[in-house]
């Protein structure tokens, strides 16, 4: 991906025993800030996986010693998580393809020099990213334009990123011109350029620019929080927040086996189960998309 | 049609007058098409909003609505400056804000430098996959994390604690400590991410100066010094300027999520401060002057930093 001064350095060079020690040092440091970003992860899964009843949770650093599943049964127990599991996969995906088309139809047409007033379409966009009503006038709006408790106020609020349609923007300014001058000289008008021959070269961006707004839906809280009345409508973050942060199990149903050993214990691995049900799919995916998450910076950073 | 649209770039290249932009945007009818759904989102969404900033200088009534609830030019800016908590949760913001650019942005930019002098390109992507992950998580997830992986009774760090002989200490149990606890778990969250930018500025730095350095025998530390650093810097000072703005950016998200009562007194934050006045207290206007404020002062920071770089180093973002 990135080939930096490092890869390319020439081998005949002789390292002092400074630069031999400071390259050991400098992986070991590397090595152990990258388990900090695991271990947190590592450990939670641990304690979601122990057997409370027969393990003392301080105890657990790597592995329970014994393992149950019996958190998960009681996490996946509640039909809010399937309901809010429904609500999150519906606005991720419906939110995303959303904010994709009206952003690379945006992305498009201010990538193009000839198209008039340009600079002030420009930025009466990049605008936004600096200048916002704030949560207010958006709640106000939301409430005037008759949204509350449905799912498009989880949608369309962030439909345009200003952010994202500048990437977008950068990338497509990069592909060349021939391709639409000769598509024209055929009679093809934007539109058909646009989604016959762009969109198929532009599938890298959009796949990151969608991958960036697909996550910021699976997490995103606060929208839902103010504008969602319904429990049952209510999306993945906040059922987390419910019952990790607030420590409201009353939508968790215990099985009577636990309520008897150590309560306490028990809430505990039950929140760390309904965090592991939230964040898994986010860690089974990761490993295979992130070259797709970065490479969209890489674009952005092109130009400013 | 040659000469047709030779006369419209013409008319534009003089001054453009009102029809012929006019012939413009109907030459450019299908690009025009394409953007209006976008354009609509924009003006809805996200320029309305801006216009419903005007409550902040209304004294606003439901029934009336933004457009007819009257005008009462600065009292509520008044108001909301006299308020017992403002200058509190100002000074909260502040702080954190502060500490948090001071800590992360050298960070990041150190992470880029020493991943940069990693040999082996392999290990250096295992490393950088591995920092990305927390950005993905949100922190309502990670807050649950931090509570369980602090918690003086059952985590991990308590157990070293004893192991060390110390006394397990709770760090989220006290305001002073719990400051701590939400600067570094910011760290943590942003130092891969935000080094990515870093690196792509690292990856164009022209490979034939390195070799210059070496035969002029420079040492690997004058390199990263007199070569790299330097040829960083557009980006660091671009990336600077954009951050500027965040010393008043709370990270509202974090700190709502994380706080717990024995805290409050420094959790709260002007975006705490916004959203319990203005949702919890229905007070609209007084919530949106300080939203307001913030937002001007934020934009402020960003244009004097920008004006400042352009003095002194001439880049900037405009």
């Amino acid at each position: 991906m990135i080939t930096t001064r490092a890869d390319r350095r020439p081998r005949r060079v002789r390292k002092s025993l400074g630069e031999i020690v400071f390259d050991r040092l400098n992986e070991a440091a590397l090595g152990l800030l990258a388990l900090s970003m695991l271990y947190p992860f590592w450990y939670l899964l641990a304690v979601s996986l122990a057997d409370a009843q027969r393990v003392a949770l301080s105890k657990v650093y790597l592995w329970p010693p014994i393992i149950s599943l019996e958190s998960y049964k009681n996490a996946l127990g509640t039909r809010y998580i399937y309901y809010s599991f429904g609500w999150t996969i519906l606005r991720a995906v419906a939110g995303t393809l959303i904010a994709l088309a009206l952003g690379f139809n945006m992305a498009y047409v201010l990538g193009k020099k000839y198209y008039p007033n340009r600079t002030f379409w420009t930025a009466t966009l990049v605008f936004t990213m600096f200048f916002s009503g704030g949560i207010i006038p958006e709640y106000l709006l939301i409430k005037d334009l008759g949204l509350i408790d449905s799912v498009w106020s989880l949608i369309l609020p962030g439909a345009i990123s200003a952010y994202n349609i500048v990437i977008m923007r950068n990338y497509l300014t990069t592909l060349p011109d021939s391709l639409e001058e000769s598509a024209k000289l055929d009679g093809a008008n934007d539109v058909l350029i646009l989604y016959k021959i762009i969109l198929p070269l532009s599938m890298p961006i959009l796949a990151t620019v969608g991958l960036w707004t697909a996550v910021s839906h699976w997490n995103a809280w606060f929208d839902a929080m103010i504008y969602i009345r319904t429990t049952e409508k209510q999306t993945l973050q906040l059922i987390l927040r419910r019952v990790v942060l607030l420590g409201d199990a009353s939508i968790i149903p215990l099985s009577g086996e636990q309520v008897t050993g150590n309560p306490q214990m028990n809430t505990e691995t039950i929140k760390a189960a309904t965090v592991m049900v939230a964040t898994i799919p986010i860690l089974l995916v990761y490993p295979f998309i992130q070259k797709y998450f970065v490479k969209g910076v890489m674009i952005g950073s092109l130009k400013g | 049609m040659a000469i047709s649209s030779g006369n419209v770039i013409s008319a534009k290249r003089s001054a453009p007058s009102f029809a012929g932009t006019a012939k413009l945007y109907w030459r450019y009818r299908y690009l025009t098409l394409l953007m209006l759904p976008s354009l609509a989102a924009l003006v809805i969404f996200k320029y309305i909003p801006i216009y419903g900033l005007t409550i902040a200088f209304k004294e606003f009534r439901i029934k009336a609505g933004i457009l007819d609830s009257p005008w009462v030019g600065l009292d509520i800016f008044k108001q909301v400056f006299r308020m017992p908590g403002f200058s509190a949760a100002f000074r909260n913001t502040l702080i954190l804000g502060a500490a948090n650019l001071l800590v992360s942005f050298p960070a990041q930019i150190a992470l880029a430098l020493l991943l940069n002098e990693l040999n082996n390109a392999r290990y250096k992507k295992l490393v950088q996959t591995f920092s990305y992950l927390p950005h993905f998580i949100s922190w309502i997830t990670l807050s649950g994390l931090f509570l369980q992986l602090l918690s003086p009774s059952a985590g991990p760090l308590a157990a070293l604690a004893k192991g060390l002989g110390l006394k397990p200490y709770y760090f989220m149990g006290e305001p002073d400590t719990f400051r701590l606890v939400l600067v570094a778990a910011n760290l943590w969250k942003g130092i891969g991410w935000g080094s990515i930018i870093f690196l792509a500025a690292l990856a164009g730095v022209d490979q034939e100066m390195y070799e210059a350095a070496l035969i002029d025998g420079a040492s690997r530390f004058q390199r990263v010094i007199f070569i790299t650093l330097p040829a960083i810097a557009p980006t660091i000072t671009i990336m600077l300027i954009m951050r500027s703005g965040s010393v008043l950016n709370d990270n509202f998200d974090q700190v709502y999520n994380m706080t717990n009562a024995a805290v409050s007194r420094i959790t709260n934050v002007l975006g705490v401060l916004t959203y319990d006045l203005g949702l919890k207290n229905m007070k609209y206007s007084q919530s949106t002057a300080i939203g307001l404020f913030r937002n001007l002062v934020s934009f402020s920071l960003v244009l004097a930093t920008n004006w400042f770089s352009r003095r002194v180093n001439d880049y900037g973002i405009w």
